[in-house]
C-alpha cells in the first residue's frame, strides 16, 4: 500500500469564498431531513430573531466542495477518490450561518498519520470559516481515511 | 419540557429515520456537493471493492445533528465531534441517541456534554461522538 508523503503536512489550500444562496440552504436542509421552519421560511426565521433562514449544523461541509477542484489534495497525495472515506468530523461553533451570508474558508493539511500497523492512513484537515463581517463561524477538523 | 433540568444519564428523545435509499444519497450528493461516486454509482462502488454504494458519513452526522436541533436551539450547540465507525448501506434503518454524560453550571449557564450514537436496526454502530451544549439559566 502506498505510503502518504508527510511533506504535505502544513500544506495550505487557496481560500475560497462561498455565497450562501437560500435555495441551496433549503435543498441541504431538505436532503438532511430538517423540518423546523427556521431552515425554510424567511418570515418565521425573522420572527425568531434571525436575519434569514438558518444553515443547519453540518452545512459547513458543503463549502469545501465548491472549490474549482475540490479534490486538489488527492492530486498532491497521488491517490484516487475510490480509496478515501470520511473518518471523522469536528465542528466548534462560534456563530451561525444565514441565507445571504458570504463565507470564507481557509484550509490546510494538519496531519497525516498511520493506524492499524500501516493498514489505514489518515489525513486531517483544519478549516477555518469566517463570514462577511469577519465573525468567526467555526473551526473544523475533518479526517479522511485512505484505505 | 425544560431541558435545563436534564441530569447526567438522561437521554433526549431519540430520532428514528426511514431506511436509507438511493434517492436520499443522490439528493444528499447534490445538496452537499459531495459527488464522490462511491455514494451514488453502484458500478464505481463495485470497482472500488464494495458490494453496493455506501452512505455519506456526513449524512449520518446530519442525522445526529438533527437529533440535537430537535431539542436544543441551534445557537446553544457549541461543538459536535464524531467518528464514522462503520459503513452505512442502502436499507439501513438508523436511530440516533444522545445522552447527557456531563453537566456543569458556570456563570448562570448550563453546560451539557452529550454522547452521540447512531446505530442501524441490527445494533451496529455507524457513528459515535460528543456534543457540547450551552443553555442560559
Amino acid at each position: 500500500m502506498k505510503e502518504l508523503d508527510k511533506k504535505f503536512i502544513g500544506k495550505k489550500y487557496s481560500p475560497i469564498q462561498f455565497n450562501v444562496e437560500k435555495q441551496r440552504l433549503k435543498f441541504f436542509s431538505k436532503a438532511t431531513g430538517q423540518s423546523d421552519p427556521i431552515y425554510f421560511d424567511e418570515a418565521i426565521a425573522k420572527e425568531k430573531g434571525f436575519p434569514s433562514i438558518v444553515a443547519p449544523p453540518t452545512f459547513l461541509t458543503t463549502i469545501g466542495y465548491e472549490k474549482e477542484n475540490p479534490y486538489d489534495y488527492l492530486e498532491d497525495l497521488g491517490i484516487s477518490i475510490a480509496r478515501i472515506l470520511s473518518a471523522g468530523q469536528k465542528y466548534y461553533y462560534f456563530n451561525l450561518i444565514f441565507g445571504g451570508d458570504i463565507i470564507f474558508m481557509e484550509s490546510e493539511i494538519q496531519d497525516i498519520y498511520v493506524k492499524k500497523a500501516g493498514k489505514l492512513q489518515f489525513i486531517e484537515f483544519l478549516s477555518i470559516y469566517t463570514n462577511q463581517s469577519d465573525l468567526s463561524i467555526a473551526p473544523s477538523v475533518s479526517t479522511l481515511v485512505f484505505r | 419540557m425544560d431541558y435545563k433540568n436534564l441530569k447526567i444519564g438522561d437521554s433526549i428523545p431519540s430520532l428514528e429515520n426511514p431506511p436509507i435509499t438511493r434517492t436520499m444519497l443522490a439528493l444528499y450528493a447534490g445538496a452537499s456537493g459531495d459527488h464522490n461516486p462511491i455514494h451514488i454509482d453502484i458500478d464505481f462502488a463495485k470497482k472500488s471493492g464494495f458490494s453496493d454504494v455506501i452512505a455519506h458519513g456526513m449524512l449520518i452526522m446530519a442525522i445526529a445533528s438533527k437529533n440535537l436541533t430537535n431539542v436544543f436551539t441551534q445557537n446553544s450547540i457549541k461543538e459536535i465531534s464524531v467518528k464514522f465507525v462503520s459503513m452505512t448501506k442502502i436499507g439501513d434503518e438508523l436511530t440516533s441517541d444522545c445522552k447527557i454524560i456531563e453537566k456543569d453550571i458556570i456563570d448562570n449557564k448550563v453546560l451539557f456534554t452529550l454522547s452521540l450514537s447512531v446505530k442501524d436496526n441490527s445494533g451496529d454502530e455507524k457513528l459515535k461522538g460528543k456534543a457540547k451544549i450551552e443553555l442560559n439559566e
